[in-house]
């Protein structure tokens, strides 16, 4: 294990706000360009995981390094796609300011976009399949495309490691297979991608490891090592209904989705 | 024509006008952030918040707008303060803060001999009382606070739109917050005289709504209303010149006026 360069560690972290800890004492490493699914109850704390990785909650205990080094100390590492709901579409800018937002990292801090930025950021738009909108206002457009529009805000980063909250939860199959093909273009360029998730079967087939929470860490590692009766019956209790064949249920009635997720366990 | 140039042979009628086109654009400017950021309340309370700091001068007889401005500083910081920890809720923080220090204001001012006509400038401004010192302090304290906002556009739209990609591309957001906040106190300062504590509230939300209702971009929405701003004041000057009303209460129904239009239009538009 220690011979592997690992790209983000999370040691023993606790966050929480004020009195309340959401997640106790989680330890994990994610190598190196990998695709991490991360799993778990609503309110099992991933988004406040996303926000302790983002840097915007502060850790009551434990350290997080990014190449080694403790967060804040690099720029422009990690990018972040919000739920959509965290984002006020009522705001005055198009598609392609958005995007360029993206690069405000890079850009200095009183300079206007150099020709280069303005070129990623078609780049980016192009990609994500929205050039079409890159003039329209941000609150002009269906949910799937708002989401690809921040896509492609993260791609104008050029993140080392991408953060996504609930990219697939209501969202149209374009979109879905818009977001995995640039997931496999990020895993090409060997960006770590962090992607929380609802839907277990995506998990368990889309992800080279799963991150499995409730309030605390339950299990770390491959879809074959996480996805166990005893793992699934800890993060989900009372929620999880096991078949005679082996097949388990998990029913969550989280909104927007309210769909079953099943997932056979051999 | 002759309507329009008699009033400008009066030299206080000049200098009135100049300050309160510089107020209605600089009012203009800063309410954007004020509207989109949701600090049409913040705005109210800082606007009374400075009362106290005015009274205190009055009584050193020291310059009203370096009291105005302290108090200001002081009010905007100490929202930051309290509501930063999560200990009050931000509204609750500043209607405190608000209440407290117009109180204290007016306790300040009634305790003088001649605060009757004093209380009126302050609360509802004098654009014909400006000097020409007067003129010059808000000429520059203007073309400072434009400044900084030309200078920090872009990560003012970070922290405005998304907190998040602020903290992801390490911006120093409460820094930038607070400088927002010490800007929006000062423009504060700089539109008592023309349109008084009372007003400047509404000068800070109206033409940047009705700017966001023209427009959808930041920048364009920035200038709409500046455009607006100036119109008003212009506008507003004149109808106070010939109906004889105080001159605040023209521009901001001005301003308003200007508001409803574009508000029927944006409704018309959708149907």
């Amino acid at each position: 294990m220690s011979h592997t360069p690992h790209r983000l560690e999370i040691e023993n972290i606790s966050i929480g706000y004020g009195d309340k800890i959401i997640m106790q004492d989680l330890s994990f490493q994610v190598p190196h360009g990998a695709r991490v699914a991360v799993v778990g109850p609503n309110g099992a704390g991933k988004s406040t995981l996303f926000k302790a990785l983002v840097g915007i909650l502060p850790l009551k205990s434990g350290k997080i390094f990014i190449h080694g080094e403790t967060l804040g100390s690099h720029k422009d590492c990690v990018a972040y796609v919000p739920q959509r709901e965290d984002v006020d579409w009522r705001f005055p800018v198009t598609v392609s300011d958005v995007v360029m937002m993206g690069r405000f990292g890079q850009i200095g801090w009183w300079s206007n976009p150099s020709k280069k930025d303005k070129q990623i950021v078609r780049k980016s738009i192009e990609q994500m399949g929205i050039t079409d909108l890159a003039d329209l206002s941000i609150g002009q457009l269906s949910g799937g495309q708002q989401q690809r529009a921040f896509l492609a805000r993260a791609m104008a980063q050029e993140p080392h490691i991408l953060l996504m909250d609930e990219p697939f939860t209501g969202v149209d199959a374009t979109t879905q297979e818009v977001t995995f093909g640039l997931l496999d273009h990020l895993r090409e360029k060997q960006v770590t991608t962090i992607i929380s998730t609802h839907d277990l079967n995506l998990a368990a087939t889309r992800f080279d490891l799963v991150l499995l929470i409730n309030h605390r860490l339950i299990a770390f590692g491959t879809p074959q090592q996480v996805f166990t009766k005893e793992n699934l019956a800890s993060a989900f209790g009372n929620s999880l209904l096991v078949m005679e064949n082996g097949m388990m249920l998990v029913d969550e009635c989280c909104p927007p989705d309210e769909e079953h997720h099943h997932i056979e366990v051999k | 024509m002759n309507w329009l140039l008699e009033p400008l042979t009066y030299q206080f009628m000049q200098r009135g006008l100049f300050a309160s086109v510089i107020v209605g654009v600089l009012c203009a400017v800063m309410g954007t952030y004020v509207v989109l950021r949701g600090m049409a309340f913040l705005g109210d309370a800082m606007a009374h918040a400075i009362l106290p700091g005015v009274a205190i001068a009055y009584l050193l007889n020291g310059n009203l707008l370096v009291g105005a401005g302290i108090a200001a500083v002081i009010v905007a910081l100490s929202i930051g303060l309290f509501s930063r920890e999560g200990v009050v809720k931000e509204d609750t923080a500043i209607g405190i803060l608000f209440a407290a220090a117009l109180s204290l204001g007016v306790a300040l001012i009634s305790s003088m001999q001649t605060y009757a006509v004093d209380l009126s400038h302050i609360l509802f401004g004098d654009v014909l009382g400006v000097s020409a010192a007067d003129l010059w302090v808000i000429a520059i304290l203007s073309l400072i606070i434009l400044l900084t906002v030309a200078l920090f556009f872009k990560q003012f739209l970070v922290i405005s739109f998304d907190p998040v990609l602020a903290a992801t591309l390490r911006l120093p957001a409460e820094l930038l917050r607070n400088l927002m906040l010490v800007l929006l106190a000062l423009t504060i300062v700089v539109s008592l005289q023309t349109v008084g504590v009372s007003l400047a509230a509404a000068m800070l939300v109206t033409q940047a709504a009705t700017a966001y209702l023209l427009t959808r971009r930041l920048l364009p929405m920035m200038l709409v209303s500046a455009l607006i701003g100036a119109l008003s004041s212009v506008i507003g000057l004149y109808l106070s010149y010939y109906l004889n009303i105080v001159s605040g209460s023209t521009i901001v129904l001005t301003a308003t006026a200007f508001f409803m239009l574009a508000f029927l239009w944006k409704r018309m538009k959708s149907v």
